[in-house]
């Protein structure tokens, strides 16, 4: 077996709008190995945020083959999509999508709720992943009681619970000002060096220049898929 | 998702919202409170009027021959009430006559009552139930007497003016005083009162304790029935197997002695327990059902109730099933999560009218003679039907939330 956590040949993704079609993805093919930090970068319209959510099991392919950890997941049912989420996926978003009513660690344990883990283990791992973020001090606040920063570093922790195969983030610091987003991409940069996959989705060149590799999308195709200078090959 | 955990989360998700889940369990909370109170009184009801009412106005194994029944339900035609005028009535020889034949074992006695006014030492008691009967009668009432004697088979015979009187009457006429020996005016007849019956407490707030019992012989029996004449005959059986023996052999003795020939109607009636609880049946059957479509609209209401709130719920919340999706939550697990959350409202709505229900039972008979006893059955049949009304009324709003598409859902505002 390959080290690759994704393989994407000719994948298509097209919607039928009324009587038009419109094609967002139009062939791609990337393959991104285990342990790689990849940012994917475009401009709205440009098909990256099909390719996430392809990438993130949240809808399938009108053609194509994608390859996740091994498993050809583009033919799957909604279920089996489901459980792929859950065990190989972490998701990172952009407003965080934290459960308000919950705190950091009910939050935290909510992957491995679905997973059918027992209550115990689940906190017993959930508190891991938020004292791996630096978060172990907080476990029991609510999300408004938490700033920016500790909010996205309790949605990574969630992301992390199950150990997933890739750790997906979408604009991970859209909503973060400087100094945060300093602070939770230095976040990924640890979790990266401990051996983690990470994609993350942005249009942010800044943001993308942390990353070791950056793929850019453009009218539904690849434009680039370079390394980056400076960072560490 | 184990249900467990989905019930644990229902709790949570239901205690943030307090004020929101108590509206939504009200519609449930009132139909099962409705469900609980009614079957607690009916049954309460029941209980009584077989214990108390039947069994203390007839008499235990007891049956009563009369001219028409004693007790009635008072929903008789008027050609039956004439029917029942034109027969003749009971009479002293007739219980002589059974009484001297009958060989099934028990007890008769002979009975009759009016209202008197009974007066002692410039004291008066109105409205009191005159009573012209025997010794047994005591036996056939269960009667204890707290004071002095009942009267014997001599001073029946020999009509003496002796009283055996309630204890309202005692307190009534005599307060502080003792009773026995004392002279009591019925009608203007002096009696002698010998003995005091034990108080009998109330019966649908009436009190039991306003009577007084002369021998039927006695000089006041004028006032009672004419003479020769009585109301009914009681017949008391050794056992409750043995009543319907005694009854058929009294009713062939009178069916004998009156030369009714077969295929005649009897012209006498017989009054038990049973036959007096005939009209209570009636009414209580009415209720009973009555009671399911009563209880069925609060419930109907309140699964509507259910449904728009959860429905209102999934809206507000279609990102956090869009979150909840993408963390691994399959179509089931949303489905469950609805569900449960729906069930749990109900089921403490149902829960909170349980306690309710049996809260107002009790209200109602602490303030009202109507007695009040739960039916275990009803509690469970309450829980049960709340919980199924959630189930039913969250499997729309469930099904919604559980089909809609994590990209749009995540996508939400």
């Amino acid at each position: 077996m390959s080290d690759a956590v994704i393989r994407v040949v000719g994948l298509t993704r097209s919607y039928v709008m009324g009587t038009e079609t419109v094609h967002a993805l139009r062939g791609v093919d990337v393959e991104i190995r285990r342990n790689e930090y990849v940012a994917i970068m475009g401009p709205s319209g440009s098909g990256k945020s099909t390719l996430m959510n392809l990438m993130g099991c949240l809808d399938t392919p009108s053609a194509g083959e994608y390859w996740l950890n091994g498993q050809e997941v583009s033919r799957m049912s909604d279920d089996a999509l489901a459980r792929v989420r859950n065990k190989e996926i972490g998701f990172v978003f952009q407003t965080f999508n934290l459960l308000p009513r919950a705190t950091a660690l009910q939050n935290v344990e909510l992957p491995l709720v679905y997973a059918g883990v027992s209550s115990a283990e689940r906190r017993r791992k959930a508190a891991t992943a938020l004292e791996r973020v630096g978060l172990g001090s907080r476990m029991d606040h609510r999300p408004n009681e938490l700033s920016g920063g500790q909010r996205q570093r309790v949605a990574i922790a969630r992301g992390l619970v199950n150990d997933p195969a890739l750790l997906l983030a979408d604009e991970p610091t859209g909503n973060l000002d400087s100094t945060t987003t300093e602070e939770i991409l230095g976040v990924f940069k640890g979790l990266h060096a401990q051996g983690q996959t990470i994609v993350i989705v942005t249009h942010e060149p800044d943001v993308a220049q942390h990353a070791e590799r950056t793929v850019v999308i453009r009218d539904g195709k690849i434009a680039s898929d370079k390394l980056n200078r400076g960072a560490a090959a | 998702m184990k249900v467990f955990d989905a019930v644990r989360e229902a709790a949570h998700t239901l205690r943030t919202q307090k004020l929101k889940t108590a509206f939504s369990a009200i519609g449930v909370l009132i139909g099962v409170t409705f469900l609980i109170a009614v079957v607690s009184i009916i049954q309460g009801m029941n209980v009584y009027m077989e214990d108390q009412f039947a069994n203390r106005l007839i008499g235990l194994n007891t049956f009563q021959l009369a001219r028409n029944p004693t007790v009635n339900t008072g929903d008789n035609s008027d050609e039956e009430w004439r029917e029942w005028q034109r027969r003749p009535r009971i009479r002293y020889d007739d219980a002589d006559y059974i009484e001297a034949r009958l060989t099934t074992p028990g007890i008769v006695s002979r009975y009759c009552q009016d209202r008197a006014t009974v007066g002692a030492g410039g004291k008066i008691a109105k409205d009191i139930t005159l009573i012209g009967t025997d010794p047994q009668y005591f036996q056939i009432k269960n009667y204890d007497l707290s004071e002095g004697r009942i009267f014997t088979e001599q001073e029946l015979r020999t009509a003496q003016p002796v009283a055996v009187v309630g204890s309202l009457i005692a307190e009534k006429l005599f307060p502080g005083l003792d009773p026995i020996g004392k002279e009591v005016a019925i009608g203007g007849i002096p009696y002698r009162v010998i003995g005091i019956v034990e108080p009998q407490g109330t019966m649908f707030g009436f009190s039991m304790d306003k009577f007084v019992v002369t021998p039927y012989s006695a000089p006041a029996r004028r006032f009672i029935c004419p003479i020769g004449v009585l109301d009914y005959v009681s017949f008391k059986a050794e056992s409750p197997q043995a009543i319907q023996v005694m009854k058929d052999e009294v009713q062939s003795l009178m069916r004998q002695r009156r030369g009714l020939r077969p295929g005649q109607a009897d012209n006498f009636s017989f009054t038990d327990s049973k036959s007096a609880l005939e009209g209570w049946n009636k009414i209580s059957g009415f209720l009973i059902a009555a009671l399911p479509m009563l209880v069925g609209i609060g419930l109907l209401v309140g699964g509507i109730v259910i449904m728009n709130i959860m429905l209102v719920s999934v809206t507000e919340r279609v990102r956090e099933i869009g979150v909840r999706k993408a963390l691994g939550a399959r179509r089931s697990d949303i489905l469950k999560q609805f569900l449960v959350e729906s069930a749990t409202i109900s089921t403490f709505g149902a829960a909170c009218g349980v306690g309710l229900g049996i809260g107002l039972a009790f209200v109602i008979s602490a303030a009202s003679p109507l007695p009040a006893a739960v039916a275990p059955w009803s509690v469970a049949l309450g829980v049960g039907l709340g919980m199924t009304v959630g189930m039913i009324a969250g499997v729309y709003p469930a099904t919604r939330a559980a089909k809609l598409d994590p990209i749009v859902a995540l996508r939400s505002e």
